[in-house]
């Protein structure tokens, strides 16, 4: 009898999780069928009828996107933004990690506290002061500004992550780099890097995505040569409804790589959300 | 990252170091403020001085030429479309977080008893990895109030058509010489009835597709000398000269369901439903009455729900923050949950504990520290929601969608406001002080151990 119960529990759970599963996967089928289908298919029936209809797929509003300057300069601009301000966060935070980590200085622990009390900091506070400063040196409108905010507002997480792991390396590790002879950048460069692959892979492919992802820092601080391509699809968004093929295949298309990244590191995305859990 | 989730603050692993590491290499001040330099420059040049701007340009007009002293501060709770913001960003922080961590907590513990539960949690994970703007722009499409384009209210309308079936004849209406007459939205006859006598009801105008299905050819009631009978069609046949007006003929259809109502000073006496061949019969008690075709036989199809309107806006789109989070809460409640003796449960089990009871009085209470941080985390992160309301209201419905962080956008770069917009932006940040006190309370109590 328990035996039975317990039979039609499991497949009670099984059926609900089957149920949310569908859930989580049907928005991202449905822009993924609307993105293959042609404007007129789109304005005429809802996407679930591609699946009756697998002649309605078509690459065309891919074709056209991708023949659209527009577009392409953006996906180019997401990639000149991010690959920099993901270097730059990596590079700088360890740095400071590191000096906070081995390294003896008045008030270090009280400077570690500042950049900790740092990280629940909103980025809306900074749009508008960072704006007009942008503003008087120049750097509004550029690429470069978009990634210098992205640096400082990364950098507090970084430092934070990079310092605890760093502290873990042992201690002799570090003592017999540096009776070989090692100077301090050396250290930094041959031991500690290395050593701190782990958490310096989860912060990368966090503060990758960040910024990949990101659209209000770019709305405010980018103009229309130097827009990524969240911004980009963010003003066609205005029209929504007759512009679907630029939409969905731009949406899609601005998916692929932070999936592809997502797939391949999950494990490291997942420390490093959990780390950034703070944030 | 040793099980970082079920610290206070994830990712900080408790230093097992006594207190003042030595540097190991008895640097020069000169090279550790190198090393730190470039940090704290960006640091205080794009975090600090701003919050200080900020802060000071609260207290100043639009133009920021002229103190303003707390003017800035009234306006967030006395101007209207700034308090609809903060009324929403209540809804927000009070609903999303409780709910992406309560789904992520059933998710984890269900996702424990099945196989497949890696790749389920995939998939519920994957959204936090994509931009809230494709995000944005999915739920546009999922919410799109067509039901034959938006798939939520395909869905809905399915279900609502499955339970309530209705047999609607949208723009039917009274055709040339007709005996009906308009009454209330819809129709009634111009004369009472009699037992014993057959009653023509046809209308015109129902398109063909809208037809009910089960719709079979008119055919002329039968006579009843006891009760009123009768035929209620389209009367209406495609191609001149066929088909007589008045009178059902076989290529005419049946009104299948159309419900009809004998009306005697205003009182309904008797009803019934139409046949598929559009035939009805009433009692006696119909006698002398007026019959009567109502309103709710004309009314328009279910068309869904409108879930971006000014109503549902909200609620819609914290139902896509949940679809971007739960899985979020999911995976760090199910690291916390791996972490869970196993012991603690069997023996509970052994005790007679139901799954049910195991669940509610040890797991929920073992993982309460988790839960907390996760919703404390998922509360600052919902304080800053911008890009889906931003994508996902449309024009029409984004006043009553708006929330603090779009507000700010709006009074800061489109309206001319940056006084207001900054008292905005020192607002969110007073809010997020308490879980800024408690992470530096934390790491020093760390740091002392």
């Amino acid at each position: 009898m328990s035996w039975l119960l317990e039979k039609i529990n499991g497949g009670l759970v099984r059926f609900f999780l089957i149920v949310v599963a569908l859930f989580w996967l049907v928005p991202t089928i449905g822009l993924l069928a609307s993105s293959l289908r042609s404007p007129d298919d789109m304005s005429a029936s809802g996407w679930w009828h591609v699946f009756s209809k697998p002649s309605q797929l078509t690459f065309e509003s891919y074709q056209k996107l991708l023949e659209n300057s527009d577009i392409t300069n953006s996906l180019w601009n997401t990639v000149l933004i991010t690959v920099p301000a993901t270097i730059l966060v990596v590079v700088i935070g360890a740095l400071a990690g590191y000096a906070f980590a081995w390294m003896e200085f008045p008030g270090r622990d009280w400077w570690f506290l500042i950049v900790v009390s740092l990280l629940v900091v909103p980025v809306q506070v900074a749009l508008i002061p960072i704006a007009e400063l942008f503003g008087t040196i120049g750097l509004f409108g550029t690429i470069f500004g978009v990634i210098l905010f992205h640096v400082g507002f990364g950098l507090p997480f970084a430092v934070f992550l990079l310092r605890n792991f760093f502290a873990e390396i042992p201690r002799e590790l570090l003592e017999a780099a540096r009776l070989d002879g090692a100077g301090e950048l050396r250290l930094f460069t041959r031991v500690v890097m290395p050593l701190g692959g782990p958490a310096i892979a989860s912060l990368g492919i966090f503060q990758f995505l960040w910024v990949w992802n990101d659209m209000l820092v770019a709305l405010v601080f980018t103009k229309s040569g130097t827009q990524p391509i969240t911004v980009a699809l963010q003003t066609q968004v205005r029209q929504f409804g007759n512009n679907v093929d630029v939409l969905a295949p731009g949406a899609f298309i601005s998916m692929v790589i932070p999936l592809a990244v997502f797939f391949a590191f999950q494990r490291q995305f997942v420390s490093g959300v959990m780390a950034g859990a703070v944030k | 990252m040793a099980s970082p989730a079920t610290a206070g603050v994830p990712g900080t692993p408790a230093d097992p170091r006594p207190r003042g590491r030595k540097s190991v290499t008895g640097t020069r001040k000169s090279v550790a403020v190198l090393f730190l330099l470039p940090a704290l420059v960006l640091l205080g040049a794009l975090v600090v001085y701003p919050i200080g701007y900020s802060l000071i340009r609260s207290f100043y007009n639009a133009n920021g030429d002229g103190f303003a002293g707390f003017d800035n501060y009234k306006a967030i709770f006395t101007d209207d479309g700034i308090r609809t913001a903060l009324k929403n960003n209540i809804i927000w922080v009070v609903f999303a977080p409780t709910i992406s961590t309560s789904l992520g907590l059933v998710f984890a513990v269900l996702t424990e008893r099945i196989r497949w539960g890696t790749a389920f949690k995939l998939v519920v994970f994957m959204p936090m990895a994509i931009s809230m703007l494709a995000a944005g722009i999915i739920f546009r499409l999922v919410y799109d109030q067509d039901p034959d384009k938006g798939v939520a209210n395909a869905v809905w309308v399915g279900i609502h058509d499955t339970f309530a079936q209705s047999s609607a004849f949208p723009n039917a209406h009274p055709g040339r010489d007709s005996p009906l007459k308009p009454y209330q939205g819809g129709f009634i006859t111009t004369a009472t009835v009699r037992t014993g006598q057959t009653v023509a009801l046809p209308l015109v105008g129902v398109a063909p597709d809208q037809m009910p299905g089960g719709a079979k050819s008119a055919v002329a009631a039968k006579p009843d000398p006891a009760k009123i009978t009768g035929t209620t069609w389209q009367d209406f046949t495609r191609g001149k000269g066929v088909g007589r007006l008045g009178v059902p003929d076989p290529s005419e259809l049946g009104y299948d369901g159309m419900r009809i109502e004998a009306v005697k000073n205003g009182k309904v006496v008797a009803s019934t439903k139409a046949a598929a061949d559009g035939t009805f019969t009433l009692p006696a008690a119909a006698d002398g009455a007026q019959l009567r075709l109502p309103a709710s036989n004309f009314k328009q199809p279910y068309n869904g729900v409108d879930w971006l309107g000014p109503t549902l806006v909200t609620p819609a789109i914290i139902g896509s923050y949940v679809w971007m989070w739960a899985g979020f809460a999911m995976v760090l409640i199910a690291a916390g949950l791996a972490g869970v003796p196993r012991e603690l449960l069997e023996a509970a089990r052994v005790d007679g504990a139901t799954e049910w009871q195991v669940f509610r009085k040890v797991t929920v209470p073992l993982l309460a520290p988790v839960l907390a941080v996760v919703t404390v985390t998922l509360m600052i992160n919902v304080l800053k929601v911008f890009d889906l309301v931003y994508i996902i209201a449309p024009g029409s419905s984004q006043d009553d969608a708006n929330v603090l962080a779009l507000e700010l956008y709006r009074k800061g770069f489109s309206e001319g406001q940056p006084g207001i917009a900054s008292a905005i932006a020192v607002f969110l940040l007073l809010l997020v002080i308490p879980v800024m006190w408690f992470n530096v309370r934390r790491l020093r109590r760390e740091e002392r151990r």
